[in-house]
C-alpha cells in the first residue's frame, strides 16, 4: 500500500511511529494530485508551497514533542465555500472572482489547532447549488469510478479528492444532500452531523437554517477523527449548539446487539431494483450483527423535496443579496449593450446578472417569488409548517429505533449533461437527503458496493439529534464485515 | 402557473437583469417548480405551529464588548471601487 | 367651509446607548474616521454571522416600563430585503411579527390637559450606514462606521392630533429615554430620527384618509414645519377635489416644503422572513424584574418629588428636568447647600447664558456641583456681593478654577475707616449730587453708585449708606 491508499488514521500511526513524515504524506498527495487531477478535476486551488512548508512545521514539532492534537500531520481538502484567510475563497462563482477573507472559517481553526494542514480548495456547484458539480463556473469535476460521469452535488470535489486518494479527508457542506449524495455517488463516507453540532462560521451560507459543514472519508473511523475536530459550540454561530462532544471514536464499537433499524416504507417504494438489492444486502449484516430490523413510515416524505426548495431559496435568496457588486465581488462594468455601466440600479442588475449563474439565479428567483407580497403565507409559511410534521414524523420514529435506514439516492452517478437541462429531474436526486436537513438529524451515508455499471452505491443512516456517535458505530461495524473497497480507480468508463 | 411579466417583477425585485431568451427559460422553469411545490397545499396545515430552526437554541447573546475590526487595508480588500477610504458609487440622487 | 382634523402616527428611531453594534463588536463611537469601525461581519463579508447584544435587548426591556408596554414572552428577529448601497447584507435584521416590546403608553401635556399617546410596539434593529453625497464628483460615498448601530424603533398609534402635539410627544419621548439612559437623542449625531404618518379628514368623519409618510426628519422643529406642511398640501388637494395618493415624502429644509420621494407603485417589497442565523428569545419574569429594580427615577415622577422636596413650581421643575443632566446637577448641588430658589435663580439665569453663549451642552459644563456650592455659600454668607459673584461665576467657568482663588480680591470692603475714606472722596468728587441728598433721598442711588464705581463693586452698600448719611449730616 501507498501513502495515498491509507486511511487518516492509519497515517497518524505511521507519523506516531515515526515510519513516515508529515511531508512525505504531503509530497504523495501532491504527486498524486498531479498525476490524476487532470482528468478528475477535484481541485480549485492548492498552495504547494504553504503545503509542504506546513507539513515541515508539523513534523518539527513532532520531533521537539510539541504534537498540537489528533490531527498532527494530516492534511485536509476544503470544499471552496470554506473562508480560509488571505486565500482565494470563490463558491466556484464569477460573482467572487478575487475575494481573499481576511478571516478562517470556525473549523478552519479547528484543523490548524490540532496539527492538520489545509491541502487545497474543492469543487462544487456555484454557491452549493446542484447535484451533479456541473453548476461550477471553472469546470466541470468528474467521478473517479467513471470519469464520463457526474461525482455528484455540491461538494463533487471534495467526495472525488477522497475517493481518487488524493487526501484522506474533506470536508464539505450539506444543505440538501450535498455531502451525502456525492458520497454516495462516489462510494465513501459521508456525514452530515446534526444542525448546530458544527459552526457554520465561515462557511458561505445557501440555506442558513439547513446548511451543515461535513465530512468525507474512506472509512466511517476517519468521518469520527475528523467530527472529533470539528465538532463544538462556537460563540460566533449563534446556532451552533452548546452539547458537550463525545469521543466518537472511541464508541465505535459500542455493541449493536438489540438495537434497532427502521426502513422507512416511502424510501423503498419507487426504487431501482438493483440498488434496492443492495441496501437489503446491508440490512442482512445488521441483521448478522444482532441488530432488529423493522418498517417504519415517515407519511410526509413526498413532501419534503417542495417544503426544502422553498425554504433553502428563500434563504438564498436574502444571504446571495450581498453580492450586488458594492462593498466586495464582481462589479461590472460594460453591460449587455456593451456600453458602460453608469448608475446604481445598473451596477445591481448587471452585476448579479454577469456573476452569477443559471441555477444560482433560478434558485433566487423561486425564493424571491415565495417570499413576495401575497405569496408569503402560501409557500414560505407553509413549507415551515410541513416542516413541523416531517419533524414530527421523525421524531415520532426515533422513539422506537436508533437509527433509520434508507438509500442515499435514487440513482447512482449519471453521464455529465444528462440531467443539467432539466432542472426538477436533478432536484429530486435529493429526495432522500433533504428530509433530514429539514428536520436537522444526523445522516450518514455508506458505501455499500457497485451496481452492474461498475458505479458506487450507497446507503444512509439516520440518528437522533447530537447521536453521531451512533450512526457512526453501524457504519463501522458494518464496513468492518463488507470491506468495501472506497478507493476508485480513475478510469474511463 | 407563472406569468412573464411576474418574472420581469420577482427578477427586478432581486435586482437580476434577465436577456428575454432568459426570460422565457426561467418562465418555464419556474413554472414546473411552482406546480412542483403547489403539492404542498394537498395538506391539511392548520394549526401547524412553523418550524424555522430544526434545532432551537434560545438566548444565545454576547456581552457588550468592543473588538478592534478590520484594518482599513481589510475592509478594502475585496472591494472594486474606493476613494478615500469611502467604498464609492456612481452618485445617487436621493 | 369644511374642517378638517389631522390625524398621525410617529415612528421615533433611536440608537442605543451601546458601546458595540447590535450584531457585532465593532465599537458605536460617533464621528470617528470613514471605515475605521468595521468588521468582517458588519461590511456583510459571505461566511459572517451575527450574534446579539445582550445590552441591547437590556436596553430595551429597560424602556417597557416607561412605555408602559407589554414585553414579548418570546421575541424573534427578521430580514428585511432591500438593495442599498448603506446596506452590505443586502438586508437589515430587524423584528417584524414579535417585536419585544407592544401595547404601551405615554402621556403629553397639552393646553388643557394631559393626553395619553398609545404605543403601538417597539422593535430592535440594526442601523444602516451612512451615504455623503457631494458637489463637483460623481460619486457617492459610503461610510460603514454606523453599520449595524443598535436602534429601537418606537411607533406609535395614530392618536396624534396636531404638530403641535407631535413636538410635546417627541420631548416626552426624549426626556425619558435619556433619564433611562436609553439613548443619548443626540439629533445633531442622529441618534434619535423620526418618521411622520400624516392623514387629513373632514371633522366627523369616522373613516380614515389616504396617508402619507414623511421619513428622516432629524429635528422635532422639522417635524413640526413638515406635518403642519403636509397637512395643509392634503387639506388644498381635498379642497380642490383631489385625492390623496399615498407615497413618501421627504422634508426640504431650505424650500420649506415635503417632496415626494416614492409613490405607492414603486412601494417596497421587503420580503420579510425569520432570521435563521439567530435564534429566538424568551424573556424571562427574572430577567424582566432585575431590570426593573434598577429602573432610575422617571421624569413625571421626578418633577413631583422635585416640586414638594424643594418648594419650586412646576415650570421650573420642567426646565430642570428638560435634560436629566441639568436635573442631576441641580440635585447634587442641593446635598450641600440649603437654598432651592437661589440655585434655581443661577441655573436659569448665569449658567444657561453661559452655556448658549459658549454653545455648550450642559454634561459640557466646566464648573462641578461641588465647585459651584462655593461660590453660592461665598454669596450666602455675604462674604461677597452679587456682582461679585457673577464675574468669579465667568472666571470659574473660563479657568476651572476654585471660587476661593477669585475672592479675595473681590471681598467686601467693610472697614468702617477704609469705607470713610472712600465716602468722603465720593463727596468731594460730586459735591452737587451730595447736595442733593440733603432734599432728595433717592439722590443716595447715584452716590452709592459712584462709590461702587471707585470700590470695583467691593463696597459694603448697608454701611456705606450709614456712613454717607453721617458725613452728609441729614
Amino acid at each position: 500500500m501507498s501513502i495515498p491508499e491509507y486511511s487518516a488514521v492509519k497515517l497518524k500511526e505511521l507519523l506516531e511511529t515515526k515510519q513516515i513524515s508529515a511531508l512525505e504524506i504531503a509530497r504523495a498527495l501532491l504527486d498524486r494530485i498531479k498525476k490524476h487531477d487532470a482528468e478528475v478535476k477535484s481541485f480549485l486551488y492548492i498552495d504547494e508551497d504553504l503545503l509542504l512548508k506546513e507539513a515541515q512545521a508539523s513534523d518539527q514539532r513532532r520531533s521537539q514533542g510539541k504534537v498540537r492534537g489528533i490531527l498532527e500531520g494530516i492534511p485536509v481538502a476544503l470544499k471552496d465555500n470554506i473562508c480560509t484567510k488571505g486565500q482565494r475563497t470563490t463558491c466556484a462563482s464569477q460573482i467572487l472572482p478575487r475575494f481573499f477573507p481576511p478571516y478562517n472559517a470556525h473549523v478552519v481553526e479547528k484543523i490548524q489547532a490540532s496539527g492538520g494542514s489545509i491541502l487545497g480548495k474543492t469543487n462544487m456547484d456555484e454557491f452549493a447549488m446542484g447535484s451533479s458539480c456541473e453548476n461550477s463556473s471553472f469546470f466541470n469535476t468528474h467521478n473517479p469510478w467513471n470519469l464520463n460521469c457526474i461525482p455528484g452535488g455540491s461538494s463533487g470535489g471534495s467526495a472525488a479528492a477522497v475517493t481518487a486518494g488524493f487526501t484522506p479527508l474533506a470536508l464539505g457542506s450539506d444543505t440538501g444532500g450535498s455531502v451525502r449524495q456525492p458520497a454516495g455517488l462516489c462510494g465513501v463516507f459521508g456525514l452530515k452531523p446534526t444542525y448546530g453540532r458544527v459552526s457554520r462560521f465561515g462557511l458561505i451560507a445557501y440555506g442558513s437554517s439547513l446548511d451543515q459543514i461535513g465530512t468525507f472519508s474512506r472509512s466511517a473511523r476517519d468521518a469520527a477523527l475528523l467530527l472529533e475536530v470539528i465538532a463544538g459550540r462556537d460563540q460566533r454561530d449563534s446556532t451552533s449548539v452548546d452539547q458537550p462532544v463525545s469521543s466518537y471514536q472511541e464508541k465505535l464499537l459500542s455493541s449493536l446487539k438489540g438495537k434497532k433499524i427502521g426502513l422507512p416504507q416511502e424510501y423503498f417504494e419507487n426504487l431501482d431494483e438493483e440498488m434496492k438489492a443492495s441496501i437489503m444486502a446491508a440490512v442482512e449484516v445488521f441483521r448478522s450483527l444482532g441488530v432488529e430490523v423493522e418498517e417504519v413510515s415517515l407519511p410526509h416524505t413526498q413532501y419534503a423535496v417542495a417544503a426544502y426548495y422553498i425554504i433553502a431559496t428563500a434563504e438564498a435568496s436574502a444571504n446571495l443579496a450581498r453580492y450586488d457588486g458594492i462593498h466586495y465581488g464582481y462589479r461590472a462594468e460594460i453591460n449587455a449593450q456593451n456600453t458602460k455601466v453608469e448608475d446604481l440600479q445598473e451596477i445591481y442588475h448587471e452585476s448579479r446578472a454577469q456573476g452569477f449563474g443559471n441555477e444560482v439565479k433560478r434558485r433566487i428567483l423561486l425564493g424571491t417569488y415565495a417570499l413576495s407580497s401575497g405569496y408569503y403565507d402560501a409557500y414560505y409559511v407553509k413549507a415551515l409548517q410541513v416542516r413541523t410534521l416531517i419533524k414530527r414524523d421523525i421524531e415520532k420514529a426515533l422513539e422506537k429505533f436508533d437509527v433509520l435506514l434508507t438509500p442515499t439516492s435514487p440513482v447512482s452517478a449519471f453521464p455529465l449533461g444528462e440531467k443539467i437541462e432539466d432542472p426538477l429531474s436533478m432536484y429530486l436526486c435529493d429526495i432522500y437527503t433533504v428530509t433530514f436537513n429539514l428536520s436537522g438529524n444526523p445522516a450518514l451515508s455508506v458505501p455499500c458496493g457497485h451496481d452492474k455499471k461498475d458505479l458506487p452505491v450507497g446507503f444512509q443512516l439516520v440518528g437522533k439529534l447530537f447521536k453521531e456517535e451512533e450512526i457512526l458505530a453501524f457504519a463501522h461495524q458494518y464496513e468492518k464485515e463488507t470491506l468495501v473497497n472506497t478507493l476508485a480507480p480513475i478510469k474511463k468508463a | 402557473m407563472i406569468e412573464k411579466k411576474e418574472v420581469q417583477h420577482i427578477a427586478n425585485l432581486a435586482r437580476l437583469r434577465l436577456s428575454e431568451e432568459e426570460e422565457e427559460a426561467m418562465t418555464q422553469h419556474l413554472g414546473q417548480m411552482i406546480t412542483y411545490i403547489n403539492k404542498l397545499k394537498e395538506l391539511d396545515t392548520t394549526g401547524v405551529p412553523p418550524t424555522v430552526h430544526a434545532v432551537e437554541m434560545p438566548n444565545v447573546w454576547r456581552e457588550d464588548t468592543p473588538c478592534s475590526g478590520l484594518s482599513s487595508s481589510e475592509v478594502f480588500q475585496n472591494s472594486p471601487a474606493m476613494q478615500d477610504n469611502f467604498f464609492t458609487v456612481p452618485k445617487v440622487v436621493k | 367651509m369644511t374642517e378638517f382634523e389631522i390625524i398621525m402616527g410617529l415612528e421615533v428611531h433611536v440608537q442605543l446607548l451601546t458601546s458595540t453594534k447590535m450584531f457585532c463588536s465593532c465599537s458605536t463611537t460617533f464621528g470617528s474616521p470613514p471605515n475605521s469601525q468595521v468588521c468582517s461581519i458588519c461590511l456583510g463579508l459571505p461566511g459572517t454571522l451575527p450574534v446579539v447584544n445582550k445590552k441591547a435587548v437590556e436596553l430595551a426591556l429597560k424602556v417597557a416600563h416607561a412605555l408602559n408596554c407589554q414585553v414579548a414572552e418570546v421575541t424573534k428577529f427578521d430580514r428585511k430585503n432591500y438593495f442599498y448601497p448603506d446596506l452590505p447584507k443586502g438586508y437589515q435584521i430587524s423584528q417584524f411579527d414579535q417585536p419585544i416590546l407592544h401595547s404601551g403608553h405615554i402621556m403629553i401635556p397639552t393646553p388643557k390637559e394631559d393626553k395619553k399617546i398609545r404605543i403601538t410596539r417597539a422593535h430592535m434593529e440594526e442601523d444602516a450606514g451612512k451615504m455623503i453625497h457631494q458637489e463637483g464628483t460623481p460619486y457617492s460615498f459610503i461610510d460603514l462606521n454606523r453599520v449595524g448601530t443598535p436602534l429601537l424603533e418606537i411607533v406609535s398609534a395614530p392618536d396624534i392630533e396636531s404638530p403641535d402635539e407631535a413636538y410635546s410627544y417627541l420631548k416626552e419621548l426624549k426626556a425619558i429615554l435619556e433619564y433611562l439612559e436609553i439613548s443619548d437623542c443626540n439629533m445633531q449625531e442622529g441618534s434619535l430620527r423620526c418618521d411622520v404618518n400624516l392623514s387629513i379628514r373632514p371633522k366627523g368623519q369616522k373613516t380614515m384618509g389616504t396617508r402619507t409618510e414623511i421619513k428622516n426628519l432629524n429635528s422635532f422643529n422639522f417635524v413640526r414645519l413638515a406635518a403642519s406642511y403636509e397637512a395643509e398640501r392634503q387639506k388644498q388637494v381635498v379642497l380642490r377635489g383631489g385625492k390623496i395618493e399615498q407615497g413618501t415624502y421627504l422634508w426640504d429644509e431650505n424650500e420649506q416644503k415635503t417632496k415626494l420621494m416614492r409613490s405607492k407603485e414603486d412601494a417596497h417589497d421587503y420580503r420579510y422572513f425569520p432570521e435563521p442565523d439567530l435564534g429566538s428569545f424568551l424573556i424571562s419574569k427574572d430577567l424582566q424584574e432585575k431590570i426593573h429594580s434598577q429602573l432610575p427615577e422617571l421624569p413625571r415622577i421626578r418633577s413631583k418629588r422635585m416640586q414638594e422636596e424643594y418648594k419650586i413650581s412646576e415650570k421650573d421643575c420642567a426646565f430642570l428636568i428638560e435634560q436629566k443632566v441639568v436635573a442631576d446637577y441641580f440635585e447634587a448641588c442641593l446635598k450641600k447647600f440649603s437654598e432651592p430658589q437661589e440655585l434655581l435663580n443661577w441655573m436659569k439665569g448665569q449658567v444657561r447664558t453661559y452655556l448658549n453663549e459658549h454653545d455648550l451642552a450642559m454634561v459640557d459644563f466646566p464648573i462641578p456641583p461641588k465647585n459651584f456650592i462655593e461660590l453660592l455659600e461665598l454669596l450666602q454668607k455675604k462674604t461677597i456681593n452679587r456682582n461679585a459673584a457673577k464675574e468669579i461665576f465667568e472666571q470659574m467657568a473660563k479657568t476651572g478654577k476654585r471660587a476661593k482663588e477669585f475672592s479675595q480680591q473681590k471681598q467686601k470692603i467693610t472697614d468702617e475707616n477704609e469705607l470713610r475714606q472712600i465716602c468722603q472722596e465720593v463727596i468731594k468728587a460730586v459735591p452737587q449730587i451730595a447736595e442733593d441728598c440733603r432734599t432728595n433721598p433717592k439722590a443716595m442711588n447715584a452716590l452709592v453708585g459712584q462709590l461702587m464705581k471707585r470700590s470695583k463693586g467691593r463696597a459694603d452698600v448697608d454701611i456705606a449708606r450709614r456712613i454717607f448719611g453721617e458725613l452728609i449730616g441729614e
